[in-house]
């Protein structure tokens, strides 16, 4: 595994994004073809399935170190990492050997047809001949989440490089639900053969939020307008009778929204849609709580099937009669998709999201301050001549979203983070007054910079009245204002109340404890917005 | 049973018998000092007390004090209890203080380290009955590697930097951790440059006779074409400044045991680290308190709580004390 971990140290140690791809490129070019293959997955977020349960890694490193298990669990979390705990605890191996990546990847995969102690045996042994690095790969072959700072977008940059393929090719080949353990490098990368997989969508083209007025981006009738809606990003495929729905995170959720099945009566073979899943009832979109019921199933009560059914908010058509009509311009696709959505009748699982029109962009300045009423989180704006591109590209489609709703909040609980923020205190939870009470609300991890994070790290450690595990109760004293997008009634809260994204959004050190807002804020936000 | 030797207040650990304090964090009058970092060398004590080796360095720091010395293992009486200073490898002039007194022998060892760094004095262990001690590293992740291991590959970056025309810049703690980090690397690669706050110490400790190799010193006025190849060592503030950046391409490295944890290595966006501590690593901390023989241990700076509960589970009388050392966060250790 040596040169994977080259790799994987030269992707590590480079803050620079030129140096990343460069590396990636060259081990794109020379490593053996099954190793580029089981990297591509592991980078896109495949891994061989589980071998051995995390609880049983935690055990067996322990032993071998020689240190009793709850030193291990109070260390984890400081490393911030499983796979890295376990490397950094273990003696030193006594002895070295190199085999490949792959051969890794299919000793791990052959462990499946064992029992336990020979599992054990296994990775012990393994253990006991890598090194530092190779040895954290390894556990992070079985534990999963490699995060090397590496983008689908920059690892597809790497392999045009390498193979003078086109990028966005690359990007669609990458799509879909290739199995690492039987495709060779050359089917997925190489071959002409672009049929056998009915299943494979096409990348998601994603948009950047817009900063500025919109007045900058030129004349209004260039622009087509419509309403951000708060779903689920997806992609339906209607191919050889079949039909798929993925995610933006190209998950297959097919199984998820049995809805959509009923697509293939309404809209022909050989179309593929891109839009909005989201909750429909009354003849408009619900709220994203509607949605929330359902995601994280795998399969759906009919309950639930009735009280919340899904639809598909259509709003670009993408393959058209079997051909990729990506190239077009969005004003042609969009009028093939008009035509093509005409006459569904009203029980179709699939909706024609409108177009807003709009004569200047004053009017639309006007139109966007009334998102929240159509349950939508602001403007999508997409350039009438743009095609349908791969991957967030700026300049022809942006966001320009609602401004969110902030509060101010006490924070009372601090916990350490994972991974790069280890070892600081990042997750925090935070409260509102009630009379002379503080209730916890919300929890929030972002918004901070890393010097902000150290200071209130150093705060807590001199500040903690109680622990309860990794969990710190701390002296209420730092007021933040939350940011977030939306708010819902919530009986499992003790609040009453569940935001939607909170994040720091500034610390307010002007502000003393007592100014904090109160729940009677909060739930007055709750009748004007939830 | 007799009133305890030391004992632990809020202005730091105190023997109420001699009347005096030890690395006190606010003034008093009279300061038994282990080394002089920051955190334990304060501002504004009555009278100090520390080795010769730490003196020069203190008296740099801390300008016009009065300061008297002592060598490593000479006992001192005060107020009827005997103190002595002894190395603990932590830094140049670092020390244990032992106090002894009825039979009763405490041990304030400070920041330590148990391996030889070829620059300090070694750690040397002492027998006691109660024994204080540091966890800064005190869990089982953190074990260091051989220095001379550590060595080659710092040496190997400075040679590829070299190579490809980028300055090695290294960030370091002016006291101890820059000299550790000089006498390893391997000055046939190419020209030192040190940082004036580095090269200020350098130069207190060359007085002293230790042997570092040659410097040029870093000043506004250095002319970093006149000095191809270089690695310029600098506080760890100083890595990402303007200043650094005239020297042109180059690469950041940054020397401390918490480079061994990956998560905190990508938060400082260096582009290398090193695990190279001052600080004993969790074989280092459980080596030491083994060979003073003491039961009673306290644990002050660092994992506290852990490294206590696994100290009284392996059959040590253990307990926390709080502490205000360790300020320098992760840039010292």
């Amino acid at each position: 595994m040596n040169r994977f971990a080259a790799l994987f140290n030269a992707l590590d140690q480079s803050t620079k994004t030129t140096a990343k791809v460069a590396a990636l490129a060259e081990y794109f070019a020379d490593a053996p073809e099954p190793d580029r293959v089981w990297t591509i997955a592991m980078f896109s977020g495949r891994r061989p399935k589980r071998a051995v349960t995390t609880t049983r890694l935690r055990e067996w490193a322990a032993e071998r170190a020689g240190i009793p298990l709850w030193l291990f669990e109070e260390s984890y979390p400081i490393v911030g990492d499983l796979a890295e705990t376990i490397a950094l605890v273990l003696p030193p191996p006594t002895r070295q050997t190199d085999h490949s990546l792959s051969h890794w990847i299919n000793a791990l995969r052959g462990l499946a047809e064992t029992d336990d102690e020979a599992r054990k045996a296994f990775v012990l042994d393994a253990w006991d001949q890598l090194p530092d690095t190779q040895r954290f790969l390894f556990n992070k072959l079985i534990t999963g989440g490699f995060r090397v700072g590496i983008s689908q977008k920059l690892m597809t940059r790497a392999l045009a490089r390498a193979t003078d393929r086109d990028e966005a090719e690359l990007a669609h080949r990458l799509m879909g639900n290739w199995q690492p353990e039987s495709i060779t490098w050359h089917q997925l990368i190489e071959a002409d053969d672009r049929q056998a997989d009915a299943a494979r969508p096409y990348p998601f083209y994603l948009a950047y939020g817009l900063d500025d007025a919109p007045e900058d981006l030129g004349p209004p009738e260039d622009w087509q307008a419509e309403w951000k809606w708060d779903g689920i990003r997806g992609q339906l495929i209607l191919r050889g009778g079949q039909h798929f729905v993925w995610s933006r995170g190209e998950e297959l959720m097919t199984d998820r929204f049995p809805e959509l099945a009923r697509a293939l009566d309404f809209l022909p073979d050989g179309t593929v849609l891109d839009g909005e899943l989201l909750a429909w009832g009354d003849g408009v979109p619900q709220s994203f709580n509607a949605l929330q019921k359902r995601i994280g199933r795998k399969t759906v009560p009919k309950k639930l099937l009735s009280e919340a059914p899904v639809i598909l908010y259509a709003y670009d058509l993408l393959e058209d009669g079997g051909a990729d009509i990506r190239a077009l311009p969005l004003s042609e696709r969009r009028a093939r998709l008009e035509a093509l959505t005409a006459d569904l009748p009203p029980e179709a699982p699939v909706k024609l999201s409108p177009r807003i029109a709009f004569d200047d962009w004053a009017q639309l300045h006007a139109i966007r301050a009334t998102a929240r009423d159509a349950q939508a989180e602001g403007l999508m704006l997409k350039r009438a001549a743009s095609p349908y591109l791969a991957g967030r590209k700026k300049g022809d489609w942006w966001k320009w979203k609602l401004d969110p709703l902030t509060i101010d909040a006490v924070m009372i609980y601090a916990q350490s983070g994972a991974g790069r923020r280890a070892n600081l205190f990042t997750d925090f939870t935070f409260a509102v007054w009630n009379g002379n009470d503080l209730v916890p609300f919300t929890k929030a991890y972002s918004g901070l910079t890393d010097a902000e994070f150290r200071k209130i790290t150093a705060w807590v450690k001199k500040n903690t009245l109680q622990r309860f595990g990794p969990v710190r109760q701390v002296t209420p004293h730092h007021v933040f204002e939350i940011a977030f997008e939306g708010i819902q009634a919530s009986p499992r809260h003790k609040s009453g109340v569940a935001l939607r994204f909170p994040r720091m959004s500034r610390w307010r050190q002007d502000k003393r404890v007592q100014e904090a807002n109160t729940l009677d804020d909060l739930n007055e936000m709750l009748r004007i917005y939830g | 049973m007799a009133d305890p030797l030391l004992t632990f207040t809020e202005q730091g650990i105190y023997c109420p018998r001699g009347d005096f304090y030890i690395d006190p964090w606010r003034p008093v009058d009279r300061a038994l000092i282990t080394h002089g970092h920051a955190d334990h060398a304060r501002w504004g004590m009555g009278h100090y007390l520390a080795t010769d080796l730490a003196a020069p360095v203190m008296r740099h720091r801390l300008g016009d004090i009065s300061l008297e010395t002592v060598r490593y293992g000479e006992p001192r009486d005060i107020g009827g209890v005997t103190v002595s200073f002894h190395p603990a490898g932590h830094v140049p002039g670092s020390a244990q203080i032992r106090v002894e007194h009825g039979g009763a022998v405490w041990v304030a060892s400070g920041d330590y380290k148990v391996v030889d760094d070829g620059l300090s004095t070694p750690f040397e262990p002492v027998a006691c009955d109660h024994f204080i001690t540091e966890s800064t590293f005190g869990l089982p992740v953190f074990r260091w590697k051989p220095q001379a291991e550590v060595a080659a590959d710092l040496n190997a970056w400075w040679a590829a930097c070299a190579d490809a025309g980028q300055t090695a810049v290294l960030g370091a703690y002016a006291l101890g951790k820059a000299q550790r980090l000089l006498s390893m690397l391997d000055p046939a690669i190419g020209p030192i440059l040190c940082h004036t706050a580095i090269e200020n110490t350098n130069a207190i400790l060359r007085d002293q006779g230790l042997r570092l190799h040659d410097t040029v010193p870093a000043t506004a006025d250095v002319d970093p074409k006149a000095h191809p190849r270089a690695l310029l060592m600098a506080p760890p503030s100083a890595t990402d400044s303007k200043w650094a950046a005239k020297f042109g391409a180059r690469q950041t490295g940054f020397a401390s045991g918490w480079m061994a944890l990956r998560g905190i290595r990508r938060r400082r966006a260096q582009d290398r680290g090193f695990v190279i501590s001052d600080h004993a690593d969790w074989t280092g901390l459980l080596w030491a308190i083994e060979q003073t023989g003491a039961e009673n241990i306290y644990v002050t700076h660092g994992y506290t709580e852990i490294f206590t509960r696994y100290l009284n589970s392996a059959g040590w009388n253990a307990q926390v004390i709080p502490t205000q050392f360790g300020s320098e966060e992760e840039d010292a250790a």
